[in-house]
């Protein structure tokens, strides 16, 4: 067997499905195996919106999403797709060609040191020389980026190593002395955190994407619900705890609601799972959950005192935690209702600072738009994003309710992730409307792959949020800038809808309130992909918001709302 | 205080690069990186020492336990280690000097390897801290150069 076509069958013991990519030189050969086998490859548009779809694909799914590029510059423009991976400990794999090995250092057309390139912004990687080595790689990549704190793994394959034959034999061990992540948190540690957590009268859980990557939804609601436990999730863990739920304090931090940022203010004992205290959650530092015990439960035992010294740290998978933090409490006595009056502050709180927007019947509210998708969907759909002020409404104002609903770049935030995030989320759960909530600047970024959704007919909806602005910064402008909006207003737009339309894509424009609803049923409707300008207050900002580097006391507009949150 | 860390890594293209990559990337400083094959062929040790007042120790060693390729780190104890470091040091040595200092380096335990008729080149492995006192003791003479080797270090029993 050629190494080529080692690569797609050891693709394939792996349980990959379908890989996100784009053809070079290199991968000729690579991409000659694919044509016989029935493995799914959708090629994409530019190489950038490979990472981007794999990595949508393996965030909608929990599976590890495959990407392909040539050498050079397919590689390079996989880059920024690799570190947005990265920054959020999202399980992809992504395969680049190289140079012939013997090539190698000696700067050959399009050759690029990709290894050395990726370096900082991967897992682990991989440069493959001999073919036969390729199962193994393949193997263990996909063990790497998918087990402990998920991330990206690359591997650079040189030409001459998918040209080798040689008898393939399916990798069966892995040979990985130094990777073995713990799982299993410490007894003592669990026993000391479930005291407490049974003693706590203020008690907060602040909860991150590992309890989405370990999958303990389940075990989060057991607990919260075993000790009437509000909860706080981060951007990347929407959905992980049901913001319908009374619990549910929906999101933290900068742009997070004002009753989530107060709670964990006053809280004396705050519970963060797989959550690492990042800048645009904590804010200042130190005046970050003043009066707080801390207990930090990650399997990464380097996020564990990085920012903030725990009293109780505990390594390990968040669903073994706290399933172990359920069964110890179960058995233990406990005071019944000593939660009863922070649940009361914490409804206090709620009502004085509601989520809430203007809405004068001037023009259309961006924050409506995120409602009517809400309304239209039921709450169903699986929202994408790109980054920026869109993407901040589109976590405050739709209500997640299962976790993998929200797909969206946090730890990087990535102008141009949304539109082939949303294809590679929609190709891997084809049971759920995927709708793109956009910026009408990140949308620019990544457009091409319009093309993509329509060769593969992919029913998205993309729903632009077109303020005619990079609206997050000229908001800092605003705000901070004595507005001086340099470079953030565009002056000139194209008509985006006609842009669908010469796509084949279902496009309109929408200008009015009213026609909001309508709208999205219709796109939601049209078996094509979609797309709808929406017109939005160009001036309108997110809010409340933290500064960044201040605490929650330093909060603007916390409480400047006239409608709340239904 | 300083930090001396003893790390078993595996021993494949690249390894030295992450390590590397992963202090610079941190921030964090170091004061010198020694790699060698260790007792298995399949595996390299690495000494590397660092300034713990400067970097939290702990954030260190869990980063580069990140780090697939890294099986093993040890924060070795002072008290407890043998510590050594090669340093081979050239200085100025005129007819009437050269005795003298000579003399010096035996006082030190330290060999003479090379004679010029205007240099002297003295091998000396020690501690790091004995090295440095000889330095010191060789610098009136006028040092032209000096190459360290780094620290390696072993646990003592």
């Amino acid at each position: 067997m050629k190494g080529s076509q080692a690569i797609v069958k050891a693709l394939q013991d792996e349980g990959c499905e379908v890989i996100f990519g784009y053809p070079g030189g290199v991968v000729i050969p690579l991409y000659d195996a694919l044509f016989d086998s029935d493995l799914r490859h959708v090629l994409v548009r530019h190489e950038q919106g490979a990472a981007h779809a794999a990595d949508g694909y393996a965030r909608a799914t929990g599976k590890v999403g495959v990407c392909v590029a040539t050498s050079g510059p397919g590689a390079t423009n996989l880059v920024t797709g690799i570190a947005n991976a990265y920054l959020d400990s999202v399980p992809i794999v992504a395969i680049t060609g190289q140079v012939k090995a013997d090539l190698i250092g000696t700067d050959a057309f399009q050759e690029a040191d990709t290894t050395g390139i990726t370096l900082p912004i991967v897992k682990h990687s991989y440069l493959v020389t001999r073919g036969q080595e390729l199962p193994q790689a393949i193997h263990e990549a996909f063990h790497i980026a998918s087990t402990g704190r998920p991330g990206p793994v690359l591997i650079d394959i040189p030409v001459t190593s998918q040209l080798e034959d040689f008898a393939y034999r399916k990798a069966a061990q892995l040979d990985l002395p130094g990777y073995k992540p713990t799982l299993k948190g410490h007894t003592k540690q669990i026993r000391a955190a479930a005291r407490a957590l049974a003693e706590a009268q203020r008690p907060v859980l602040y909860v991150g994407g590992g309890v989405i990557s370990s999958g303990a939804t389940a075990e989060l609601m057991e607990l919260a619900a075993l000790l009437d436990l509000p909860v706080t999730t981060t951007l990347m863990a929407m959905g992980a705890f049901p913001e319908t739920h009374p619990l549910s304090l929906g999101m933290l931090g900068m742009h997070g609601t004002a009753y989530a940022n107060w709670a964990v203010h006053e809280c004396s004992l705050l519970v963060a799972v797989g959550a690492r205290f990042d800048d645009r959650v904590t804010g200042k530092l130190s005046a970050f959950a003043p009066q707080a015990k801390v207990i930090h439960i990650d399997i990464d035992p380097a996020e564990i005192g990085k920012n903030i010294e725990p009293q109780i740290p505990i390594v390990g998978d968040a669903r073994r935690v706290l399933a172990d933090l359920v069964e110890v409490l179960s058995g233990m006595e406990r005071t019944p209702g000593l939660t009863r009056e922070w649940l009361s502050r914490i409804e206090e709180l709620r009502e004085q600072h509601p989520l809430a927007y203007h809405d004068d019947g001037d023009g259309i509210p961006p924050q409506f738009v995120v409602e009517e998708v809400d309304r239209v969907t039921g709450g169903d759909a699986i929202i994408a994003t790109d980054v920026g002020q869109h993407q901040m409404w589109a976590c405050q104002y739709f209500r997640y309710t299962r976790p993998r609903q929200l797909v969206s770049s946090g730890g990087l935030g990535t102008m141009g992730f949304g539109l082939p995030a949303a294809i590679g989320a929609q190709i891997g759960r084809p049971d759920k409307q995927v709708i793109d909530i956009g910026g009408d600047g990140g949308f620019q970024m990544t457009m091409q792959e319009l093309g993509t959704a329509m060769a593969y007919e992919v029913p998205i909806v993309v729903a632009i949020l077109n303020n005619r602005s990079l609206g997050m910064v000229r908001q800092w402008q605003d705000l901070f800038w004595n507005k001086r909006y340099s470079h953030t207003c565009f002056e000139r737009q194209p008509d985006f809808a006609k842009i669908a339309e010469a796509y084949g894509a279902f496009g309109a424009t929408v200008t009015e309130k009213d026609q909001v609803a309508d709208a999205l049923r219709e796109a939601i409707k049209d078996p094509r992909p979609a797309f709808i300008d929406f017109h939005v207050r160009q001036e309108e900002n997110v809010y409340p918001m933290v500064p960044s580097g201040a605490s929650i006391m330093e909060m603007i507009g916390g409480t400047a709302g006239r409608r709340k949150k239904p | 205080m300083k930090h001396t860390l003893s790390v078993l890594v595996e021993n494949k293209p690249g390894v030295l690069t992450r390590v590397a990559g992963l202090f610079a990337r941190r921030g964090f400083n170091i004061d010198s990186l020694v790699v060698g094959q260790s007792e298995d062929p399949k595996l390299s040790r690495m000494t590397i020492t660092i300034d713990g007042a400067e970097h939290p120790i702990d954030q260190v060693t869990k980063q580069l336990h990140k780090l697939i390729n890294v099986v093993k780190i040890r924060d070795l104890d002072p008290d407890h280690t043998v510590a050594r470091e090669l340093a081979l040091i050239k200085v100025n040595a005129s007819s009437g000097t050269r005795s003298e200092i000579v003399q010096i380096a035996e006082i030190f335990q330290a060999r003479v390897v090379d004679v010029d008729k205007r240099t002297l080149t003295i091998e000396m492995a020690s501690s790091p801290g004995k090295l440095l006192a000889l330095q010191e003791m060789l610098q009136p003479f006028g040092v032209i150069e000096i190459e360290r080797t780094g620290t390696v270090a072993i646990a003592r029993g």
